[in-house]
C-alpha cells in the first residue's frame, strides 16, 4: 500500500510541477533522456537515486587469473567513466562497486550475491573464466540481475540474465577454417588445448567444420592447464606434418607451447605448418613474446592494430588512462562493450529495471564499437565480424582478413545441444 | 551433572555455550540472510579445523589434503541436488534429457553407472559419511602400518589431493570439470535457494557443528585421546606399552575425514554449488591456516580461528579489492610471530584466569572442582609443537 501510495505522490507532484512554467521551460530544452524520478525508472528496488545509479565490477584482481583480467576491468572502467563524461545514463552517474572474484570461482559466486543482494546494482560488469560464469549464473538467475560477460567462450548457453559480449564458438572458429582452407589450401589439422570445457567444445565444433569441408584431422590432444610441457605433442606434429596446428591452449601454458615450437624449429613464418589460434591475444603475447609467435595466425573479433576512427580513439583513451605501454586484446575490446550496451538498452528501454531492460536489449546497435558496428541478436549474444590477425614481431596483430558480413551468433549449433 | 562435568570442564563449558549462543542468537539477530548465509558458509569450513584440531593439534598428524574428505562429502551432495535438478522437463532443451548439462555438453549420452545410486537420498547421506571413511582408512592403513609419518606425511596427502583435482578437472564429462557442479536447486523439493531453507540449513549446520564439538570433546577425554597425545609426545612408548600406535592414527584420521566431508556437504546445500576448488592443495593448506589461527589444540578455537580468517577474508577483500591479500598475509605474520598459540593460546593466558575468577567469586552452581586443574590445558599449552 505504502509503494502505491508512494507512486500516487510521485506522479501528483511530477503533474503540479509540469503545470508549471518553470515546466514548459524544461519540456522545451529536455532531451530524450531527461531525468526522471527515480521511482519511475526503477520499480525493483535497485540502487538509483535521483542522480547516480551503481553497477558492480567483479573480475579477478588477484590470483592466477588478474593477468588476464585486468584489462576488461581497465575497460570497464574507462568506459564508465566516457559515459559520465557524456552525462551518464538516463541523467544518472554512474558509480562502480568493484569486488575481486580472486581467482577462485565461489568467490565469484558471493561477490556477485553481495553485488545483487546487498549492494542492488543495476548491473554488474564481469567474469572471465567460464567456470566463474558457470558458478555465478544461478546468482544472476536467481536474484535477477544482468552480467554482461566479455569473453570469447565455447557456446551451449543462453540464459535471460547475461549479454554475452564476446564471440561464441561457431563465430571465431567457422571463419578461421574456412579462411585457411580457402586461402591457403589447408588440408589436414592438428587440433590441441587445453583441458576443459573451452577447448574442448571449440575443437569439437573445429572437427565438425573441417569434416563437413572434406578435410582431415590428423591429431587431436588436451593437457591440463598449467601445463609446460609441450615436447611430445610437438614431436607427434613433426611426424604427422600437418598443415595447419590448431591451438587452443590458454594461460601461462602458452608461453612454454610457443616457446618450445619455436625451440623444436617448427617455423611458423614459413608457408607449413602454420598455426591458427583462438585462445592468444595481444595480451597472451606480452608473455610469450612476439619473437616466439611470430608468424602465427589468429582469428577473433577484434585487434588492437584495426584500422577504424573508433578504434583509433578508444586506442588513444585507453592509453591516456592506463599508460603508454599497454596492450589491448579482444577480451578487453569485449569488455568496453558492456557497459555502453547496458546504458543503451536502459536509455531504450526507459527504465534500470532488469525485465525491461532484457527486453530492450536484442536489436541494439552500437556503431561507436572499437571493433566497428556491433548488434544484440535475441539469443544475447552480439552479431559480429570475425577477423584473421598475422602475429608480428611486435607483438601486434596485422589483419589479413575480415567477413564481409557480421557473423549471426549460434550458440546452440546443430548437433551440439 | 556428573555426565556433563566428566565430558566438560567449566571453562569448556563456558566455551561451548558461547560458540552455541554466537551461532543461534548473536548472529541470526546482527546479520542479515546474506551475511548469515556467508557466516554458515564459514562455519562448514569449521567442521574441518576441528578435526585438523584432533589430527593435527591432538595426534601430531599433519594433513595437508582435509580438501579431499572435504571435497568427496561435497561432491556426493552435489551429485544428489545435481540429478535432482537434471529432470526431463529441466533439460528439455539437451539432446539427451534427463542427464546433468555437463555431461550433455561433452557428449555423454547416459548416466554413468557410479551416477545411478545417487539418485536416492539415503545412499547419499550414507556415502557422505563412509566414502570419505574408507578412503581415509585405506590411505591411513597405507601409511601408518609402515609408519609412515611427519613430513612425509603431510607431502602424500598433498599429493593425493593434487591427483584428485586433476582426475576431476580431467573427467569433465563425469565431474563438471573444473566448473564443478553448479546450478543446484532443490532437495526433495525443497527448494534450497529460497531465504526460509537457507535460515533453516544455516540452523542444521549449527546444530551440527554443536554436536561434533560435543562428539569431539568425547573422544578426547576418553582414554583414546589420551593416548592420542601420548602418541604425539612418544609414539615409541605408547608402542612399547602395548598399544597399537598405527590403529589409533587411523581412527583420528578417519574421524577427521568424517568431519570434513560432513562440512562439505553442508557446504554444497548452502553455497548450491561444488568444485574442484576446494579439493585442491591451496584450499586443504588454507584449512590447517584457520586450525593454526584458532590455536591447534583447542577445538573451540578452531572455530574462532575460521570464522576470524574468513571474515577477514570477505571484509578485506570488499574494501580494498586489489589488497587484500596483503592484509589477510599480515594477519597470518601475526599469529605466527605474536601469538603462535593462536586465539585459544590467547584466551588461555590472558583471559581464562579472568573468567575463572570471575567463575569462583559469584559461585558458580557446579561444586569446586578437585584439587588438580584440568590437567592437560596447561600440560598442552606448553607442549613443544608437534611436526
Amino acid at each position: 500500500m505504502k509503494r502505491l501510495k508512494d507512486l500516487i505522490d510521485h506522479r501528483l507532484s511530477r503533474r503540479s510541477v509540469l503545470s508549471g512554467t518553470a515546466a514548459a521551460a524544461m519540456l522545451a530544452t529536455a532531451s530524450t533522456f531527461a531525468p526522471a524520478f527515480a521511482d519511475d525508472v526503477n520499480t525493483t528496488g535497485l540502487a538509483v537515486t535521483d542522480d547516480t545509479v551503481k553497477v558492480g565490477i567483479l573480475h579477478s584482481v588477484t590470483g592466477t587469473m588478474a593477468i588476464s583480467e585486468t584489462g576488461s576491468v581497465q575497460a570497464e572502467k574507462l568506459a564508465i567513466e566516457q559515459i559520465n563524461a557524456m552525462g551518464g545514463v538516463l541523467g544518472r552517474k554512474i558509480e562502480y562497486i568493484q569486488e575481486d572474484g580472486a581467482s577462485d570461482w565461489p568467490t565469484f559466486a558471493e561477490k556477485a550475491k553481495k553485488l545483487l543482494v546487498n549492494d542492488k546494482v543495476a548491473a554488474v560488469f564481469g567474469c572471465w573464466t567460464s567456470a566463474s560464469r558457470k558458478a555465478v549464473l544461478p546468482v544472476f538467475e536467481q536474484y535477477n540481475g544482468m552480467l554482461y560477460y566479455p569473453t570469447f567462450y565455447e557456446g551451449l548457453e543462453q540464459s535471460p540474465n547475461v549479454i554475452y559480449t564476446g564471440q561464441e564458438a561457431t563465430q571465431q572458429i567457422i571463419a578461421g577454417i574456412d579462411w585457411v582452407a580457402k586461402e591457403k589450401g589447408a588440408k589436414s589439422f592438428y587440433l590441441l588445448g587445453s583441458d576443459y570445457i573451452w577447448p574442448r567444445t571449440s575443437n569439437k565444433i573445429a572437427r565438425k567444420h573441417i569434416e563437413k569441408l572434406g578435410l582431415k584431422v590428423v591429431g587431436e590432444e588436451y593437457y591440463p592447464l598449467g601445463h609446460t610441457q609441450f615436447n611430445s605433442v610437438i614431436n607427434k606434429i613433426k611426424l604427422k606434418k600437418p598443415d595447419v596446428i590448431y591451438a587452443i591452449v590458454v594461460g601461462g601454458s602458452n608461453v612454454a607451447f610457443y616457446k618450445q615450437l619455436k625451440a623444436a624449429g617448427i617455423d611458423m613464418t614459413k608457408e607449413k605448418p602454420l598455426l591458427l589460434t583462438i585462445s592468444v591475444t595481444e595480451d597472451e603475447i606480452r608473455g610469450i613474446g612476439g619473437e616466439n609467435i611470430e608468424g602465427a595466425y589468429a582469428a577473433m573479433k577484434y585487434f588492437q592494430s584495426l584500422d577504424n576512427e573508433n578504434n583509433a580513439e578508444f586506442v588513444k583513451s585507453f592509453k591516456e588512462m592506463w599508460g603508454d605501454d599497454i596492450v589491448i586484446g579482444d577480451v578487453t575490446q569485449a569488455a568496453y562493450l558492456g557497459p555502453w550496451l547496458w546504458k543503451a538498452a536502459v536509455e531504450k528501454a526507459g527504465s534500470f529495471d532488469i525485465d525491461k531492460v532484457r527486453l530492450a536489449s536484442p536489436g541494439i546497435e552500437l556503431t561507436t564499437a572499437p571493433e566497428g558496428y556491433v548488434r544484440v541478436h535475441e539469443n544475447h549474444h552480439l552479431w559480429s565480424k570475425t577477423r584473421i590477425g598475422l602475429a608480428k614481431p611486435d607483438g601486434q596483430y596485422e589483419l589479413v582478413y575480415e567477413t564481409t558480413d557480421l557473423m549471426e551468433p549460434d550458440p546452440f549449433p546443430e548437433g551440439y545441444q | 551433572m556428573t555426565h556433563v562435568k566428566s565430558l566438560l570442564s567449566r571453562q569448556e563449558l563456558i566455551g561451548l555455550l558461547v560458540v552455541a549462543a554466537l551461532i543461534f542468537v548473536v548472529m541470526p539477530l546482527s546479520m542479515d540472510i546474506f551475511r548469515l548465509n556467508l557466516f554458515g558458509k564459514y562455519l562448514t569450513y569449521a567442521f574441518v579445523a576441528i578435526g585438523l584440531v584432533l589430527c593435527w593439534g591432538k595426534g601430531g598428524i599433519l594433513s595437508l589434503g582435509q580438501g579431499v574428505f572435504f571435497g568427496l562429502g561435497g561432491y556426493c551432495m552435489a551429485m544428489y541436488l545435481k540429478l535432482e535438478a537434471s529432470t526431463p522437463e529441466a533439460t528439455a532443451i539437451q539432446s539427451t534429457p534427463g542427464i546433468p548439462d555437463f555431461m550433455d555438453w561433452n557428449q555423454i549420452t547416459s548416466l554413468p553407472w557410479f551416477w545411478e545410486p545417487f539418485n536416492s537420498l539415503t545412499f547419499t547421506l550414507l556415502a557422505i559419511l563412509v566414502i570419505p571413511t574408507l578412503f581415509a582408512f585405506v590411505i591411513g592403513a597405507a601409511m601408518f602400518k609402515r609408519r609412515v609419518g611427519g613430513v612425509y606425511f603431510a607431502i602424500i596427502t598433498q599429493a593425493i589431493a593434487a591427483i584428485l583435482t586433476i582426475l576431476i578437472i580431467g573427467q569433465q564429462g563425469y565431474t563438471g570439470g573444473v566448473n564443478g557442479i553448479t546450478d543446484l536447486r532443490t532437495l526433495k523439493g525443497w527448494d534450497i535457494r529460497t531465504d526460509e531453507a537457507k535460515y533453516v540449513l544455516y540452523y542444521v549446520n549449527g546444530g551440527l557443528l554443536i554436536a561434533v564439538l560435543l562428539l569431539s570433546q568425547f573422544v578426547l577425554k576418553s582414554k583414546l585421546g589420551r593416548l592420542l597425545v601420548a602418541v604425539r609426545d612418544k609414539e615409541d612408548r605408547v608402542r612399547f606399552s602395548g598399544y597399537d600406535v598405527s590403529n589409533i592414527k587411523i581412527f583420528v584420521f578417519c574421524f577427521a575425514a568424517v568431519l570434513s566431508a560432513i562440512g562439505g556437504a553442508m557446504f554444497t546445500l548452502q553455497v548450491g554449488f561444488m568444485s574442484p576448488s576446494f579439493v585442491g592443495i591451496v584450499p586443504s593448506i588454507e584449512m590447517v591456516i584457520f586450525c593454526a589461527v584458532g590455536g591447534r589444540l583447542s577445538i573451540f578455537g578452531a572455530v574462532y580461528g575460521t570464522l576470524l580468517v574468513n571474515w577477514a577474508k570477505t571484509t578485506f577483500s570488499e574494501i580494498f579489492p586489489e589488497l587484500w591479500l596483503f592484509g589477510l598475509g599480515g594477519l597470518f605474520i601475526a599469529v605466527v610471530l605474536v601469538f603462535p598459540n593462536g586465539l585459544s593460546g590467547l584466551y588461555r593466558s590472558y583471559l581464562a584466569p579472568l573468567v575463572d575468577r570471575l567463575i569462583s567469586r559469584g559461585g558458580s552452581s557446579y561444586p569446586p572442582e578437585p584439587a588438580s586443574p584440568p590437567p592437560d590445558l596447561d600440560g598442552e599449552a606448553n607442549a613443544k609443537p608437534a611436526e
